[in-house]
């Protein structure tokens, strides 16, 4: 059976946000709640809907997304429930409450639906245990992270009657339509993330407070170690304190009665007396960190977890966070009480996540993919403890007086993880390596990498071989910003592309497919008053990006998170891109004082010219092109970037991560069979008279404070390239005429002292400078 | 013999003509200084210069300071020169007034200071010091603190020291041993043992002021465990006057290569008292706030040797004959420049020799491009002290964070090659201590080589300068060159200056992108390009400098030059020489920076 109608029944923040990102998925859901006291019946769901399209970060990729959703409520729509495929409860943690619903779904659902639950607390066997045989053969729990769209996690469980065809369905709906990497755990407390993530926020609490450390010194020691880079009370802020006392009871209650988190665990005054004072974190007043605004500047203040007073925040330089920044071993055994805090917290986090394979899930890689994906942390448990080294880590849980786990004990004198033949193995409990198995249709870079070397390589990017005679093109540098050299081996990339290979993905696996030029070496460039050389990388990026357009062989490319400035513009470039559906395109250079200047202007220009929904005539497009470049308008989705003209309407998305190299890869093989490079574009512009007219548009906004002095600036060279310089309307402007209007407006711009001040802002602050 | 006379024409067009001194009277606290004052103070300290410190130098060196039994004594007639000094108040001339100082720029005080180092750059170090510590003192030290010692450092009764140096480390701070124990009374006690420090024992004044790097009990390793103390030879009584000798003794001096006037001593501290100067760990923050002040210092005593090295070079040159020009000869002419029916066949002066001008030329026109050069970081020094807007400010002090290192070791080399230059003009002569020559390369070669190396200062240009903030202190240097360039490449009556100067300048834009990229994937290679670097560096900011003289020049000329056409007209071929003959010289930088340092390090140091 496909899944072709879901329902969610529970529209609080989870259920409402799983709803949303099925409607993603392009999946229509009811979404039930219970009926209104006042107003419409369904006003629950309903304004569950609505707050959709105002949180932040957007639940929703497209706001339209929204018209998928139809609200209800228990007591009217319930019937509705017999059209759907998949029913998933996310509704109060009461196993009474739940279970009376699962009645009334069951007599209403059609035979073979599925249900699942989203608890994270409750065992699948108490949910199900009095519910009908076929009602147990279509149960399982499927534990979505917080928020849905973005959190990757998926935690499927399922129970001894569960029928293997369900847990088969979800899997596949999950990863390939959902994007989620799910993770198959075994029915104990809190499954894989948070039985782990418990543990560790506890540790890492109760030995700040015991050790006296600072808060802030605390949360700067995880990130060395991998940990999310909110540390753990910027953790607990985000998620609110008052959660903690209600999980750490549920695990109580539930946990063997040798759980080591009944060890760790114990009252800490100081939290209740937060959590009573209503300090409960960013919902609250504040929490271990708040904002003070009583003065005239807002001042962030850290908590004092030995007076309880809050005093301003202070950003620790720490050596052993330094020294920890490559190695977490130099962390752990740095000579300071950040490191010995460091060790203890880890020593005792590793220990117990090992002290858990095989009960809570079979191998070790789910472990720490659930980790990875469900807590973000760089590594998992396993792969940390094998960078800080079995046998250390062994040593160090005697140290403490811990019995170090039978699989420890096991990975002794070896690593967790190994590298055989190119291929990933892992330990299995049984003593033997086992390959770490990827589902059909995903193809990882990290794989290709350990089985072979690039074909060519330079100090910002690489060349790798992906089989079927397809190039993928990965960068390397520094935040995968683009500089000269990437520019340089795209060019000799192309070359060997076109003589023996298929076609090219343009792909990487950082967190960002790139933001942009690397503006460390214009600014430094800028500096020394050196134009020449950097008029040079901007005609030297021009070429490399028209020598990408018109290759003979395809090139798909495959972004993921941010592709902003000259990372947006190559993929404006490429034959096809299939794009991760959280990709969020953008030409953002007037944030910097400058404009696009690989081409960026011309493409987009292009695209929308030929846009047959615009009236006729060369301003609209013109003025629509102004529109996105000159306000830096990202997109938060990939299906928004379609609407800004930054993918077109065959470009294609692809929602799971892991899967994106595999379908730019098939992408490309389609397009192989028969490749013509594009036409050019030619362009009608309005000239002199139209960039008056946007000109005049920009006064209006300085004249009411919505442009700065220097946008002005700024967003008239961006109007000269777009209205083709001093074209007459009757010209017929080239490509090159383009890139030529692109890089002199570039080169004025890169000279103005204004222009620096905002490009040395953003380097040095991260932030925008509006002067 | 050696000869000076303060070149107050050259000083005023720099100060006045090419910088805009008046642009001081714009700047808080100086709006009484104006072109006839600063006129009038660097006269009268040329007066001092020529009459007091001058005639002193010579029998200074042969003298030497005595040490017996703890007590050092200077050479005759320092005693009264610096009571000369104090009572003209020389000392307290850049001080604030609030501690009894005339407040006056530190461009005024840089001048005076290039005078002093030309006229006896050994005298020069006590109250040179005394300066340095007065700065630190005033930037960090406690209200009570500044209230009982500055007023005496600036009117000089009281003189200071910086005490760095142990016999285990110089560069490297981190490694001092000097121990401050935390006495119940808030102050401290100091023990441990300090080397080369200038000024730590002499008879000129009644106390002396010693500033004292040391550590606390468990500070952190490293120069981040630093802390500095106030440590005076006598206590001061409850009047200010010197009170019970403290615990700090002068142990012996050294036997040194020149300044042998200037008193460098060893100290030992036993249990001294001292009182904390800023906040604990401090100390090396401490330091850096004066280090740009006193390495320009530096930067002033070569520049004030190389002109009293030129002016003696070049009296002797016009004063010596010794056989004919080689135009005379060759053309078989017998006549002599100024040969009389006397004396037909009379030989020429040997500033006919082209050699002889060669040395000469190189040594003037590095020396004005240097004072220029030099006196524009003074008035940005005083830009970043006190300009009211704080983006001026920062502006004025990355370009002097950026210039500081590369006036300090570029004019401490000028003094060494002028001073050297100087001998060789003089011959025979040169060699002989009785002239005076000799004596200006032995002083000369320590400015390359204290407060930081010059090898230290490349590396601070390299390393710390070249790539901070994305290379923002570069800008302060590089857009007004490159606007300057641009805005007369069409000017044909100064393209004699521009060509070569664009020519370098674009060599130097090179080599520091090269510098600055190779650097950051590999710290060695900018390591190994850093003096070579420097020197280019400076060749370009010297080249510049004669750039805007040379306009500035020809301006005068234009307008009438009111009489001193010769003087301008000299300052056009001065400049054209530089351009000709010393420019060049960055060619050879630049190919060794291009090269790259593979051929440094290959060698194991075995080999060696």
């Amino acid at each position: 059976m496909t899944i072709n109608h879901c329902a969610v029944l529970g529209a609080g923040l989870m259920g409402s946000g799983i709803a949303a990102h099925l409607a993603n998925a392009g999946l229509p859901v009811l979404l039930l709640d219970l009926p209104a006291k006042a107003g419409p019946r369904s006003a629950v769901a309903m304004g569950a809907i609505e707050r959709m399209k105002k949180a932040d970060p957007q639940p929703l990729m497209l706001p339209e997304n929204a018209k998928l959703i139809t609200p209800g409520n228990f007591d009217d729509d319930l019937a509705k429930l017999a059209e759907c495929d998949w029913i998933i409860e996310v509704i109060v943690e009461d196993l009474a409450v739940k279970r009376a619903l699962y009645d009334r779904i069951d007599a209403v659902r059609k035979p073979g639906s599925i249900v699942s639950s989203n608890t994270s607390t409750i065992p699948l066997r108490s949910l199900s245990k009095k519910q009908s045989a076929a009602f147990k053969q279509d149960f399982c729990i499927t534990h979505f992270f917080n928020p849905p769209r973005y959190m990757r996690l998926l935690e499927l469980v399922t129970g001894p009657d569960t029928r293997p065809e369900v847990a088969a369905e979800l899997t596949t709906l999950c990863d390939v339509r959902l994007g989620k990497g799910v993770v198959r755990c075994k029915d104990t407390p809190g499954f894989i993330a948070n039985r782990i993530g418990t543990h560790w926020i506890t540790v890492a609490i109760d030995e700040a407070i015991a050790r006296g450390l600072p808060i802030e010194h605390a949360d700067a020691v995880h990130r060395p170690m991998g940990m999310p880079k909110t540390g753990v009370f910027g953790l607990v802020d985000l998620v609110g304190l008052d959660l903690m006392p209600l999980v750490a009871t549920s695990m109580l209650m539930s946990l063997p009665p040798d759980d080591d988190f009944r060890r760790v665990f114990r009252e800490q005054p100081l939290l209740t007396r937060m959590i009573a004072e209503g300090n409960v974190g960013r919902k609250g007043k504040g929490g271990f960190y708040r904002m003070n605004k009583a003065g005239k500047e807002r001042v962030l203040e850290s908590i004092d977890l030995v007076t309880g007073e809050y005093h301003p925040s202070t950003k620790p330089k720490l050596d052993a966070v330094e020294a920890g920044r490559r190695d977490p071993g130099a962390l752990v055994r740095h000579a300071s009480p950040a490191g010995e805090y460091a060790r203890a917290v880890l020593v005792q986090v590793l220990a117990y996540a090992a002290s858990l394979v095989p009960a809570i899930a079979d191998d070790i890689a789910s472990v720490d993919e659930a980790m990875r994906l469900g807590y973000a942390w760089a590594q998992g448990p396993f792969e940390l403890m094998d960078r800080l080294g079995t046998d250390w880590l062994a040593g160090a849980v005697e140290a403490v007086g811990l019995p170090v786990p039978a699989l420890l004990t096991l990975a002794r004198g070896r690593t967790f993880y190994r590298v055989q033949d190119g291929v990933l193995q892992c330990l299995s409990p049984s003593g033997d390596y086992a390959p770490v198995v990827r589902p059909a249709g995903v193809l990882l870079l990290q794989d290709v990498k350990r089985a072979g070397k690039p074909v060519m390589r330079n100090g910002s990017a690489s060349v790798w071989d992906i089989g079927d005679g397809v190039l993928c093109f990965e960068f390397t540098s520094k935040m995968n910003s683009i500089d000269p050299e990437i520019m340089a081996l795209l060019g000799k990339a192309l070359g060997i592309a076109a003589k023996g290979y298929r076609g090219m993905v343009v792909y990487n696996e950082g967190e960002n497919f790139s933001v942009g030029a690397n503006l460390g070496i214009a600014m430094f460039a800028a500096n020394v008053a050196a134009w020449p050389v950097i008029e040079q990388q901007v005609a030297g990026g021009q070429a490399a990006y028209k020598a990408l357009k018109y290759a003979p062989i395809p090139v798909v490319g495959a972004p993921s998170g941010m592709a902003l400035g000259g990372g947006c513009e190559i993929l404006m470039h490429c034959s096809a891109v299939q794009a991760h559906a959280e990709t969020y395109m953008g030409l953002v250079e007037v944030g910097v004082g400058l404009l696009p200047g690989w081409g960026g202007c011309k493409e987009l220009l292009g695209r929308w010219q030929a846009e047959p929904k615009l009236p006729r005539g060369p301003l609209p497009a013109v003025a629509k092109v102004f529109e996105v470049i000159s306000t830096a308008q990202v997109s938060k989705s990939a299906a928004q970037a379609r609407g800004l003209g930054f993918l077109r309407a065959t470009d294609a998305i692809t929602m799971n991560r892991d899967r994106l190299l595999y379908d730019a890869k098939q992408r490309v093989l389609a397009l192989a069979e028969d490749y013509q490079p594009p036409k050019a574009f030619e362009y009608r512009l309005p000239g002199p008279g139209g960039r008056v007219a946007l000109e005049l548009a920009v006064e209006g906004f300085a004249a009411t404070g919505k442009a700065t002095p220097h946008d002005v600036v700024v967003s008239n060279a961006v109007a000269r390239v777009l209205t083709g310089g001093e074209a007459d309307p009757l010209d017929v402007l080239t490509e090159d005429d383009m890139t030529t209007l692109e890089r002199s407006a570039f080169m004025t711009l890169v000279r103005n002292p204004a222009s620096l001040a905002r490009t040395e802002h953003m380097l040095a602050t991260g932030k925008p400078l509006r002067n | 013999m050696a000869t000076y006379a303060a070149p107050l024409r050259d000083m005023r067009f720099v100060l006045h003509e090419l910088l805009d001194s008046s642009a001081l009277s714009g700047l808080p606290g100086y709006e009484q200084v104006n072109q006839e004052l600063i006129d009038a103070v660097i006269e009268e300290a040329a007066k001092l210069s020529q009459e007091v410190l001058f005639p002193l130098n010579l029998s200074g060196d042969a003298e030497g300071c005595t040490y017996e039994n703890g007590v050092v004594r200077t050479p005759k007639g320092f005693k009264e020169a610096y009571k000369t000094m104090i009572e003209g108040g020389w000392t307290s001339l850049a001080c604030d007034p609030a501690y009894g100082g005339q407040g006056m720029p530190m461009l005024v005080s840089t001048v005076f200071e290039e005078m002093v180092s030309s006229a006896n750059l050994a005298f020069g170090m006590y109250p040179g010091l005394s300066h340095g510590a007065y700065r630190a003192l005033h930037a960090h030290g406690t209200e009570a603190m500044k209230a009982e010692y500055l007023p005496k450092l600036v009117d000089g009764t009281w003189s200071g020291t910086m005490c760095l140096t142990e016999p285990q480390c110089g560069t490297d701070l981190g490694l001092i041993r000097t121990k401050a124990e935390p006495a119940e009374d808030g102050s401290y006690r100091i023990s441990g043992t300090k080397i080369f420090i200038s000024a730590g024992e002499h008879d000129l004044t009644e106390n002396i002021v010693h500033l004292v790097l040391a550590k606390l009990p468990g500070a952190p390793a490293g120069t981040k465990g630093i802390s500095l103390f106030l440590v005076p030879k006598f206590l001061p009584t409850a009047e200010g006057k010197p009170g019970p000798r403290n615990g700090v003794m002068c142990g012996s001096i050294e036997h040194k290569m020149g300044i042998k006037a200037s008193a460098t001593a060893v100290m030992h501290f036993d249990e001294a008292q001292g009182w904390l100067v800023g906040t604990e760990n401090s100390g090396m923050r401490c330091m850096f706030t004066m280090m740009n002040a006193a390495r320009l210092a530096v930067g002033m005593q070569g520049l004030g040797i190389a002109e009293t090295a030129y002016q003696s070079a070049a009296a002797y040159a016009k004063d010596r004959r010794q056989g004919k020009s080689v135009a005379r000869s060759n053309a078989r002419e017998t006549k002599s420049t100024d040969a009389t029916p006397e004396a037909p066949n009379a030989a020429d002066p040997i500033i006919v020799h082209p050699d002889v001008r060669r040395m000469l030329l190189e040594s003037r026109s590095m020396t004005e491009a240097g004072r220029a050069l030099s006196y524009w970081v003074g008035l940005e020094l005083d830009r970043a002290e006190h300009h009211p807007d704080p983006a001026t400010r920062q502006e004025a002090d990355d370009l002097v964070a950026l210039l500081t290192p590369i006036v300090k070791a570029a004019l401490s080399d000028l003094g060494s090659e002028a001073a050297n230059s100087a001998v060789q003009v003089l011959g025979g002569h040169g060699y002989v201590h009785e002239w005076g020559v000799e004596q200006l390369v032995r002083d000369a070669r320590i400015a390359q080589i204290y407060e930081g190396t010059n090898g230290i200062q490349a590396l601070d240009l390299v390393g710390r300068k070249l790539g901070q903030d994305a290379g923002r202190l570069l800008r302060r240097f590089f857009h007004p060159v490159s606007a300057w360039l641009e805005a007369h490449a069409e000017d044909a009556e100064l393209a004699a200056f521009t060509g070569p100067t664009a020519k370098a300048f674009g060599r130097l834009q090179q080599a520091t992108l090269t510098v600055a990229q190779r650097g950051l994937a590999r710290p060695e290679e900018a390591a190994a390009a850093a003096t070579d670097y420097l020197r280019l560096f400076a060749l370009v900011a010297m080249a510049f400098m004669w750039c805007r003289m040379a306009e500035v020049a020809r301006a005068k000329l234009r307008a009438g030059a009111n009489g001193e056409a010769a003087f301008y007209e000299t300052k056009l071929d001065v400049g054209r020489f530089f351009m000709a003959r010393v420019l060049p010289r960055h060619s050879m930088h630049f190919q060794g920076i291009m090269a790259g340092g593979e051929t440094l390090v290959r060698m194991p140091a075995e080999a060696f």
